[in-house]
């Protein structure tokens, strides 16, 4: 067995996608969420799917990283049928972070990291020189070492999802699925968390990742894909994405779109109501 | 494979060694080093193993500890040997048998449900076995007699507690198993195979009562070899099954989703050992009758002394083997009258289980 290096295998961006769906139809029960959705994740970079509330974004992350079954269509990983797979083989090749984990009470930062070596271990081998060696650099990456004898439940929000990430990192994959990852975080705490996911992204990994704040999703993924009632509205560079129109029609929000000042991407002003009077009545304060 | 150009930054901030779990390998084998939680497990097993030797020495005719040892470690004087050997024996072992499956179920359900209350007495296996066991009891003629003749009391209790703790399950089960719901569905099952068991009692034949009600208490008298090997023996096999399945449970702790990212097929590992712990409370039940409290209290007990954050089993079972005999042995001596151990475990496991619900109350 090759033991992968926690920085990932250095795969470039060779334009190959090593994730995609194809005409995938998913659901609970009888209501089917997504309806043959297709999508290709591009390698290397940061994909973030955003979208309204219900409309299926993390129904499509968790389709991807086989957490759910389509009913139609299939998932492709590496050219194999993620359903084929072993889901022992599947936490090999890609890491997932669902929303708001928990982890019991009392258990410390360096467990709950090392627990990510999980796929790579057997009932004899449980913890090999290997493993040592990958959590130490997980958490040395996300920088959380200095927190490693404490646990879990007595961290701030944004340690505690650095060290989420840790274990996820910690699984040695370089495709990391992450399910909104700034989840009750404050902004600062948010930016924070999204900087480390730019990191992971520097040092050659593929992210795909669900996120409510527009202008961070903007701010960090090179691919957005934009959802509606289970359909994909949009995708590509933010820059080529976001317009005031597909706001409208993807959310119903009324904004207006900018130049970001301190960056390349575009910046989304939202419009409320009485705010939108005062666009009406004097729009030069707002052109 | 390492893309080492980009290991270069990582590299520089790895210098501050992280305080992992040192590990122990030899080979291909190899295990994460935990002295606190081995010592505290040695402890246990020495302790326990005292204990055994102990309640063994206790009796009209008293052995002390030293001779007990020496002839349960295989050697001994003849009069010894008879006394301890086919006399004493039987009883001890099925209380440290009933106690470290009792200790292992209730670590297996509290962690499958992510939550302390649920153990096997909680969650209705030990009162639906003791409900059969009382129906085939009480309830006089053809069917039910014939029951108890062919496969025993204890067998009948078993399926009895099998039977609840597969109903629960299933009744529990909503896309997937929520702890809460897993919980709420026991008690109420629970509840209902009490009341079955207080109508049979009360409308059963006074003689009948008298035999069912002795058996619902909890008690390690009058133990035969022929029942202790069945216990030892079924027990032996369900933990091996425990001990092999129990690696891939780890990630359960974090809950489903974050198991199934770490390759763990959390619905079949998850069954497999609810199963386990159905049938290592049903072992005990039969062997013993429905002992209370220990299969809750144990793993909470050993958690504290581990200073793990979820129950381990091994120092669960230990723990409760420790319970249970320790209790028989007050049970039998420092009591004016000799009380069935369930009253003592039932003492005991009470005022424990109101200081976990003020603790959990409190925070």
């Amino acid at each position: 067995m090759v033991v992968q290096s926690i920085t990932g295998t250095g795969t470039g961006v060779d334009g190959a996608s090593r994730l995609a769906a194809r005409g995938v139809t998913v659901g609970y029960g009888a209501r089917s969420v997504i309806d043959g959705l297709d999508v290709s994740i591009p390698p290397g970079v940061i994909t973030t799917v955003i979208g309204p509330n219900g409309c299926g974004k993390s129904t499509l992350l968790r389709t991807l990283s086989r957490l759910l079954k389509p009913t139609g269509g299939s998932v492709v990983l590496d050219g194999e049928d993620i359903a084929a797979l072993k889901t022992r083989d599947v936490a090999r090749k890609l890491g997932l972070l669902p929303q708001a984990p928990v982890a019991p009470e009392g258990l410390t930062v360096s467990d709950l990291v090392a627990r990510g070596r999980h796929p790579h271990q057997s009932w004899l081998r449980q913890w090999s020189s290997d493993d040592a060696e990958v959590v130490e650099r997980a958490l040395a990456m996300t920088g959380v070492s200095d927190l490693a004898d404490r646990p879990v439940d007595s961290l701030s929000g944004g340690q505690r999802q650095r060290v989420w990430i840790s274990m996820t990192l910690a699984q040695g994959t370089d495709l990391l699925l992450l399910d909104e990852p700034t989840t009750y975080l404050d902004l600062a705490h948010a930016v924070d968390v999204l900087d480390l996911v730019d990191d992971l992204h520097e040092s050659g990994r593929t992210v795909v990742m669900v996120l409510h704040d527009l202008n961070l999703a903007t701010r960090y993924s090179d691919n957005l894909v934009v959802m509606r009632e289970g359909a994909i509205l949009a995708q590509g560079h933010p820059r080529d994405v976001i317009t005031a129109d597909l706001l409208h029609e993807a959310f119903g929000l009324r904004a207006k779109v900018i130049d970001d000042p301190v960056g390349d991407r575009p910046l989304i002003v939202p419009i409320g109501r009485t705010h939108a009077e005062l666009h009406q009545s004097t729009p030069e304060l707002l052109k | 494979m390492r893309a080492d150009g980009a290991d270069a930054a990582v590299d520089a901030k790895a210098e501050v060694r992280a305080s992992v779990a040192p590990g122990v390998r030899f080979g291909g084998v190899s295990f994460v080093w935990r002295p606190w939680i081995a010592g505290v497990t040695l402890l246990l097993a020495v302790a326990g193993f005292l204990v055994f030797c102990l309640s063994i020495g206790v009796g009209d005719f008293p052995i002390a500890l030293p001779r007990v040892v020496a002839t349960v470690l295989g050697g001994g004087e003849q009069v010894d040997r008879f006394v301890i050997m086919d006399l004493r024996m039987p009883r001890a072992l099925a209380g440290l048998v009933v106690g470290v499956a009792l200790g292992v179920s209730g670590a297996l359900t509290q962690s499958i449900a992510r939550n302390p209350l649920a153990s096997p007495d909680v969650l209705g296996i030990t009162s639906g076995a003791g409900a059969v066991a009382v129906f085939l009891v009480t309830v006089s003629g053809g069917a039910a007699t014939a029951v108890v003749d062919s496969v025993g009391l204890s067998a009948a209790a078993l399926a009895g507690g099998l039977g609840t703790g597969l109903l629960v399950y299933f009744m529990a089960w909503r896309r997937g198993i929520d702890g809460f719901r897993l919980i709420l569905i026991g008690i109420s099952v629970n509840a209902v195979m009490q009341a079955l068991t207080t109508w049979l009692l009360v409308t059963a034949d006074i003689r009948d009562v008298a035999r069912a009600q002795a058996w619902l208490v909890g008690s390690l008298d009058n133990r035969s070899w022929e029942e202790v090997h069945v216990a030892l023996w079924s027990t032996l096999a369900l933990l091996v099954v425990v001990a092999c399945v129990a690696f891939q449970f780890k990630p359960l702790h974090f809950g489903d989703e974050v198991a199934a990212g770490l390759g763990v097929r959390f619905g079949a590992v998850r069954a497999a050992l609810l199963l386990c712990a159905v049938l290592l409370a049903g072992v005990a039940v039969s062997a013993a009758g429905p002992v209370p409290f220990v299969a809750l209290v144990a793993p909470q007990v050993a958690m504290r002394l581990a200073r793990c954050p979820t129950p381990p089993l091994v120092a669960s079972g230990l723990v409760g083997a420790l319970l249970l005999t320790g209790s028989d042995l007050v049970a039998r001596t420092a009591l004016p009258v000799t009380l069935p151990v369930g009253v003592v475990t039932a003492a005991i496991g009470g005022p424990f289980l109101v200081y976990l619900l003020v603790r959990a109350n409190r925070r």
